[in-house]
């Protein structure tokens, strides 16, 4: 009996990670990877749109390169990256603003992934519709 | 282990109050408590963020969600977009906080991962500078661009332009 709940206690602890991080552990780590993904497709968008400076052939040559299905795909998981960011950012200033909702952490990262997936769904659909009526 | 044998980059970083890992006097340091440059980036990352959830989210539902996406971006609907002052301030805005924010990011990201002192300096310096440029060129372009003047364009966008 003892022994089950050792071995339940140190399953518990083990969830998911090498640093036996929780629910608090993983949305860290997606407000980083996120946050890098945003940032890197920043330096690129700036460069990109800055190109209307050199003209119209200059500027349409290169936003062509965007208009394909793949890219499509790609800037579906950017529009996740910055709707996921901006929810869990939100979760983390109201944790520092009100250190008292740390009781609640938990409750609020399934809170705000409940948000995302369910404002994700329809831009899902929305974003593949796009797709499929330019390219195929 | 023996006292001078430990291998660089292994284990906590050499100085724990030295964010930059210079190994140089930690001039913050010095400063009243909760009033050092860490503190005002705490205050920045909250303050740009709440600016950047209305920015940066309106931003990508206006273009990527509910508009058409990139299917229908090209010079002639930036230049339309533009002539209004309202988009063009939105999208300078965004620009300046989102690349600091992002890259301040970056600069905290890199301090927990990358432990050598001169690395930690290299790859910061690399960050802040592509911040710098890329904020002078979108600076630049947002306020300069003019389509009009470009002989490239339709005689159909000249007239929408009223050129």
């Amino acid at each position: 009996m003892a022994q089950r709940t050792q071995r339940r206690a140190r399953r518990t602890q083990d969830f998911g990670s090498l640093y036996k991080g929780r629910e608090g552990q993983w949305s860290w780590i997606a407000h980083r990877v996120t946050g890098v993904a945003i940032i890197l497709f920043l330096f690129a968008h700036v460069v990109d749109t800055a190109l209307v400076g050199w003209g119209p052939d200059a500027y349409n040559k290169v936003v062509r390169v965007y208009q394909n299905p793949i890219v499509g795909l790609l800037e579906l998981g950017l529009v996740a990256a910055v709707i996921y960011h901006a929810l869990n950012g939100l979760r983390i200033m109201v944790i520092d603003f009100w250190p008292k909702a740390s009781d609640w952490n938990r409750q609020l990262i399934y809170g705000t992934t409940g948000v995302f997936l369910a404002g994700m769904l329809p831009i899902t659909i929305i974003m593949l519709k796009h797709i499929l009526k330019e390219h195929f | 282990m023996a006292v001078g044998t430990e291998r660089p980059g292994i284990g906590r970083p050499v100085h724990r109050k030295d964010s930059l890992g210079t190994g140089l006097p930690n001039r913050a340091g010095r400063q009243p408590p909760g009033r050092r440059a860490e503190f005002w980036w705490w205050i920045y990352m909250r303050i740009s963020g709440l600016l950047l959830l209305v920015l940066a989210v309106g931003h990508v539902l206006v273009m990527h969600v509910f508009g058409g996406g990139v299917e229908r971006v090209n010079f002639g609907f930036v230049a339309l977009r533009w002539q209004s002052p309202f988009w063009r301030t939105w999208d300078w805005l965004l620009l300046s906080l989102a690349l600091l924010h992002g890259i301040n990011g970056l600069r905290v990201i890199t301090l927990d991962y990358v432990r050598r002192p001169g690395v930690r300096v290299a790859v910061n310096w690399v960050f802040y500078t592509t911040g710098v440029v890329l904020f002078a060129l979108g600076t630049e372009i947002v306020f300069t661009f003019n389509a009009c003047r470009w002989p490239g364009i339709t005689d159909a966008l000249r007239l929408k332009l009223h050129c």
